[in-house]
This record gives C-alpha cells, structure tokens and sequence, in this order.
C-alpha cells in the first residue's frame, strides 16, 4: 500500500517501437518533402528560368540554368517601352498604397459598426453584405465601368482604389465582423466610463486589439492588387499608368520575339514585394487575437 | 460623493423580456451598498442601467441631483469596475489608470500626481509599467479598482469584482475593498458605492446596506443585520445565511404551531409579534438558532451529523422534511443515526411566513 510509485515499474520502450517510430517519422517526412517540391517546382523552376538564356528555357526542364545570366534582369527592367520597370513597380505601389490604407480604416469602421451598434435595417443590411460576397465580380464590371467613365475617372487609379475607401470589400468587412464578435466588449464599456466616445473607443481600444486582424486584410488586399490584372486592364490606357501585372504582359505584346527570360525575370521581381511583405507580417498573422488576450 | 437614486426603474430587453421591474433605491452619500440576489435576477442590468451602458427604459436615475438618464457614461461620474478587470490590453498599466484622464485632457503633471497616488493606494507602484497579461489575477483586479479609484468619481459601480479570484485571494480583496472604503471616508473622501455580487458573505461582510434582488425585483434594502435578523419574506431569509434558515410548512393555530402529527408550542414573544395571526404558514428557524433536546420542540430522527471540529451540522428528518442545525460540538456523540432527538428554538430568533411568502412575526417598529 504504502509505496504505490515503486510498484509500477518504469518499463523501458523495446528498442523495436523506437525503430518503428523512426521509420514511421521518415517515411512521413519523405513523402511531405516530396508531395511539397512538387508543389513548388513551377516557383522553383521560375526562379532558375530567370537566370537561363533565351534558348535555353526550353531546352530543358531542370531549373539549374546551365550557363547563368543576369541579361534577363537587365533587359526586362529596361523594358521596351520608354520606362523602366521601376516606373511600373512605382505606379503598382500608387495604387496599393491608398488602397491597402483605406481599405483598413473604412473595413474597420464598417465592421465595428455592424459588430458592435443596433441601427435599423442592421440585419437586412448585413445580409445585403454578404450577399454582394456571392456575387460573381463581371456582373458589376460593365455597370461600374460606365458609371466611372461617366465619372471621368477613365485612365487614373481612382476606379481601382476608391471602392474600397467605402468598405467595398465585403470579405473582409466580414472577416472583420467576425474577429470583432469573439472580442469582448467589456474593455468598450470600460472606455466609455472612461469617457470615450464611440470613435475615441475605436481609435484607442477596438484598432489596437483588432490589429492582428487588420494586418491580414491589408496583407491580403496587397496581394490581390499586386495580382490584379482586370482591374488595371480595364481602365488604364496610358502605359506610362500601367501597374506591374499590365506591364508583365506589355513584354509579351511588343517585343518581336518573346524574349521569355526577360517575362520570367520580371515575374521574380513581380513577386518579391509580396514575398517580403508576407514573412515581415508573418508574425502578427499568427498571433493571431491571443496579443489581445483576456485572462479570465 | 454624492448620493444615488432610482425611481421606478425599468428594463425591457429587446426581446420583450421584462428583466427589471420598477425599482426603487437610494443610496445614500458615502455608503456601500451591496445589490445582492442568485444569478440572472438582473443585479448587472441594474448596474448598467446606472452606469449607461444599458438604455433605460422607464423610470430614472440620478446622480446628485442631476437626471442622468440620457447622459453618456463618462459624463455622469461614475467610475465601474467588471468582473473580468476589463484592463485595455495593449496599454501598460499606467496607461491603463490615466486613460481617463488623458481623454479628459488633464495636465500632465496632474496625471502624474494622481496615479502615483493612486498606484501607492493600492501597492501597484513595480506594476506600472506592465502588460495587464503580464499580472496576475488580483494584480489586475487591483489595476481596474485604481483605473475607478484615479477619477474620483461620484459613483463606484463594481459588478462582481471577485468573482474570477480563488477563495483566498477573493476574502483578502474584500477586506482590501472595505478597507479602502473607510479609509477614503476617514480622509474626508467619502465615495458612495454600489456592489454587485451574488455571493452572500460578501454582501454580508460589505455592505453597510445590503439590497436583495429576485427577479428584477427588490426583496429588501437593510442592513446586514436587520437582514440576518429580520427578514421580509421567505426568499431574503433562505438567501441570507448558511446554511439556509429552515422553513418548515405547517399551520398555525393560536400559539401552536403543527407540522405533521407534532405540535410546538411557540413562545410567548413570537406570539406577541404574531399579534394574532393564524394560518398555513412556514416557521423559520436558521439552523444556528436551535437547541438539542432542550425542552418542547419538534422531533425527528437522525439522517447525519457533520462533524466540524468547533460544531457539528445535524441533518434531521422531522415529519418528512429535513432540517438542519448547527450545534456545538459536545452534541455530537448524542448524534447517532436514526437516534430520535428534539430541536427547540431559541428564543426570539423564529419567524412565520405567511402563504404569500411575508414574514408576519416582523416586530412593530415605532
Ligand atoms: N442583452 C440581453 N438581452 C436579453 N436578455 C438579457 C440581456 N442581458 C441580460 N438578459 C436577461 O436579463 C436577466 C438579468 O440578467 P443580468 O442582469 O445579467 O443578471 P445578474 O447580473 O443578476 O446575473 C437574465 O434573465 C438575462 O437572461
Ligand atoms: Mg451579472
């Protein structure tokens, strides 16, 4: 009775389990390693293509350039329009800039809104929000396309980023109201003993806490912008207006002859912003709402 | 500094649920008044109808002499505290104590001042500079007790400010809190308070006037002592003390009292406060207040005895109810189960129901 502990002896793991376990994590981590450069390998063998002379890209499908080169970068960023490519990276961030920041202030103030106030029609409104989610983009393309020409807002970036400084995006008003809903109020309340108004309580308390949440919208929008190619193609003319994703298919249009490691070149530098943005935000993606954390 | 009062409050969720129904308080300058009652009998709705952060939806408020009904919360001078600390997360403790006064735009060196006041107070001075997820539960609480205490406000509003610390931890704030209270009285600072808690010893240790609540209603407003002693009506005296008054159904008949074949004959004092009523009711005895085998009482067989050291807790089966008491310790080795025993009230301390609840034997106050 007394010595419970010492009765149940401590059985060591047969040396069998342990080598079964071994080849169990290999195996597993053989097929993920596998299954995950396939997965790449177009990325991969992009980036390699980048560095290979014009006639070698399809020479082979190995992504080691064999004799590397930097004329693709060269080239490509000299363009064969009168700008370089850093004109079209500049025009790119005037379009993302504006668009990324509104669409952060006017999401936030959509979404603290429907989270946190009773107005009339609320319900019917949201519904009406998400409702324009499940609405496919080209439906409203023609429609918005005539309003903005009648507008006169043809040929400038306004028709790319003003819709989203009215909440346009119903994502991530969405997502926003949902990040919102598992917040709870009481730091609010708190705030308006305290003596804030419902905007002063935004600002100072709400923004804060909803930081996580808005780095991933204005994360995302970055992305989708910097991919966006409709959008651009549709109601830019002027070259020298064009964004990075106009101006990639600029090279293929122009030149006589593809020079395809030029497009590849660009398209690696295409990506870069995105990349870097993505591991420098990468840390406050995972934190996700526990930075705002309640004990209780 | 200032007194509380209510008038008629009401509030109509808008679900149509009725959860206040037209109650009347005041609270006086400087007082600690507990708001007591079992969960969901809308102690918090009470509160937050005070503070605004809940629309009224009859009757009135006011604070001092203002009407403040359709005043903002940070305009009516009251300053609140929550159950789960509700500190801004993002802010470091010092911030948390002045954002008050920052939003009020107060001098800097005022600020100063006044948390380093306020952080002496409450012995939170190495906490200053950190998160509020770098505390500990009663760190945090005592945070949010400087975040009220910092504004001087009219008004302290607490609702269930213990309720997430460990028992311990729960019964050294208390004595904090209350010590607090006294001390800001004593230094010429009175601070009128309303407590909201659903834990009686807290209410009882607290107030300097308790309000029990049932279902958005007012049950009573006493002190704790009236309260313990002289209950209104069934429901204050089951809910005060512990373990709970006895109430055992009978009927009464002249000045005695029947409960299943026994009779009790009730003293003579009860009588006189009965002043001649007659009828079904309850006779409630709390179990401190009954004697072993002194004399006539009612009879019953013994389920259990609990044996606490300093007393022992007797469960017994009188004519097909249970009552319980609390007997001094030597009474234990009386207490064998099934043993047949009888349990007397002392005098002056039962008290009649009547059908409706009501205490009938509540003594004629002049
Ligand atoms: N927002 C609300 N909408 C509808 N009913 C509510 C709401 N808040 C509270 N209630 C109801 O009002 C009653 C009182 O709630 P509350 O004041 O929180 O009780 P307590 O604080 O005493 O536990 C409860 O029955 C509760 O269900
Ligand atoms: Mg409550």
């Amino acid at each position: 009775m007394a010595d419970i502990t010492t009765a149940i002896p401590a059985t060591p793991v047969p040396p069998r389990e342990i080598r079964a376990a071994r080849l169990q994590a290999v195996v597993r981590y053989t097929l993920l390693t596998v299954v995950g450069l396939i997965m790449l390998y177009p990325l991969i063998w992009l980036i390699g293509a980048s560095f290979k002379t014009n006639s070698e890209i399809f020479g082979s499908i190995g992504f080691l350039p064999r004799e590397p080169t930097l004329e693709g970068y060269v080239k490509g960023w000299q363009t064969s329009t009168p700008y370089t490519f850093g004109r079209f990276f500049w025009n790119t961030f005037l379009i993302i800039l504006p668009k990324t920041i509104f669409t952060a202030i006017s999401c936030a103030l959509v979404a603290y809104g429907f989270a946190r106030f009773e107005f009339p029609f609320k319900r019917v409104l949201f519904a009406t929000l998400i409702a324009t989610l499940l609405l496919p983009n080209v439906v409203t393309r023609i429609p918005q396309y005539i309003l903005f020409r009648d507008m006169g807002w043809l040929d400038s970036y306004l028709p790319l980023w003003v819709p989203s400084a009215f909440a346009g995006d119903a994502f991530f008003v969405f997502m926003l109201v949902q990040f919102l809903r598992a917040i709870p109020r009481d730091m609010e309340e708190a705030a308006r003993v305290d003596g804030a108004n419902s905007l002063q309580t935004l600002v100072y308390i709400v923004v804060p806490m909803l930081v996580p949440a808005l780095i991933s919208v204005m994360l995302f929008q970055f992305m989708w912008t910097m991919n966006d190619f409709l959008g651009p193609l549709i109601y830019l003319s002027s070259v020298d207006k064009f964004p990075v994703s106009l101006a990639l298919k600029l090279s293929i249009d122009t030149t006589e002859a593809f020079d395809w490691n030029r497009i590849l070149s660009m398209s690696v530098l295409a990506l870069l912003p995105a990349l870097v943005v993505f591991f420098m935000a990468q840390k406050y993606f995972i934190e996700g709402i526990s930075a705002g954390g309640v004990k209780g | 500094m200032a007194r509380l009062q209510i008038r008629n409050l009401e509030k109509t969720y808008g679900n149509s649920f009725k959860a206040v129904h037209g109650i009347n308080l005041d609270v006086r300058d400087g007082e600690f008044m507990v708001l007591v009652g079992p969960s969901g009998c809308a102690k918090s709705t009470t509160l937050r109808m005070i503070a605004g952060l809940e629309s009224i939806t009859g009757g009135q408020v006011m604070i001092g002499d203002t009407v403040v009904n359709r005043l903002q919360p940070g305009k009516r001078g009251i300053a609140m505290v929550f159950q789960n600390y509700a500190l801004y997360p993002h802010m470091k403790v010092r911030r948390n104590l002045s954002f008050g006064l920052r939003l009020q735009r107060a001098s800097r060196s005022e600020i100063e001042r006044r948390t380093a006041e306020v952080a002496r107070i409450l012995e939170i001075e190495p906490l200053l500079d950190r998160l509020p997820k770098e505390l500990s539960g009663g760190q945090a609480q005592r945070v949010a007790l400087g975040r009220a205490l910092i504004k001087e406000p009219k008004v302290f509003l607490f609702d269930e400010p213990l309720s997430n610390l460990d028992a311990k931890l729960r019964a050294s704030m208390r004595v904090r809190i209350t010590e607090l209270h006294r001390r800001l009285k004593d230094e010429g600072m009175p601070s009128t308070v309303v407590y909201v808690t659903h834990d009686q010893t807290e209410a009882m240790t607290m107030g300097d006037r308790i309000c029990v609540m049932k279902d958005g209603r007012i049950m009573q407003v006493a002190d704790p002592k009236t309260l313990y002693d002289r209950p209104a009506n069934a429901f204050v005296a089951g809910f005060i003390g512990s373990p709970e008054m006895n109430l055992i159904e009978g009927r009464l008949e002249g000045s005695t009292f029947r409960v299943g074949d026994q009779s009790l004959t009730l003293p003579a004092e009860l009588m006189d406060r009965l002043r001649g009523w007659s009828g079904a009711a309850r006779l409630g005895i709390r179990p401190q207040h009954l004697r072993l085998n002194a004399g006539p009482g009612l009879r019953g067989r013994v389920a259990g005895a609990e044996f606490m050291g300093h007393e022992v807790v007797l469960h017994l089966d009188v004519a097909g109810t249970r009552m319980v008491a609390v007997l001094p310790a030597a009474d234990y080795a009386a207490l064998d189960r099934g043993a047949e025993v009888t349990l007397s009230p002392e005098p002056g301390c039962a008290h009649v129901f009547d059908g409706a609840d009501e205490n009938v034997s509540l003594p004629v106050l002049n």
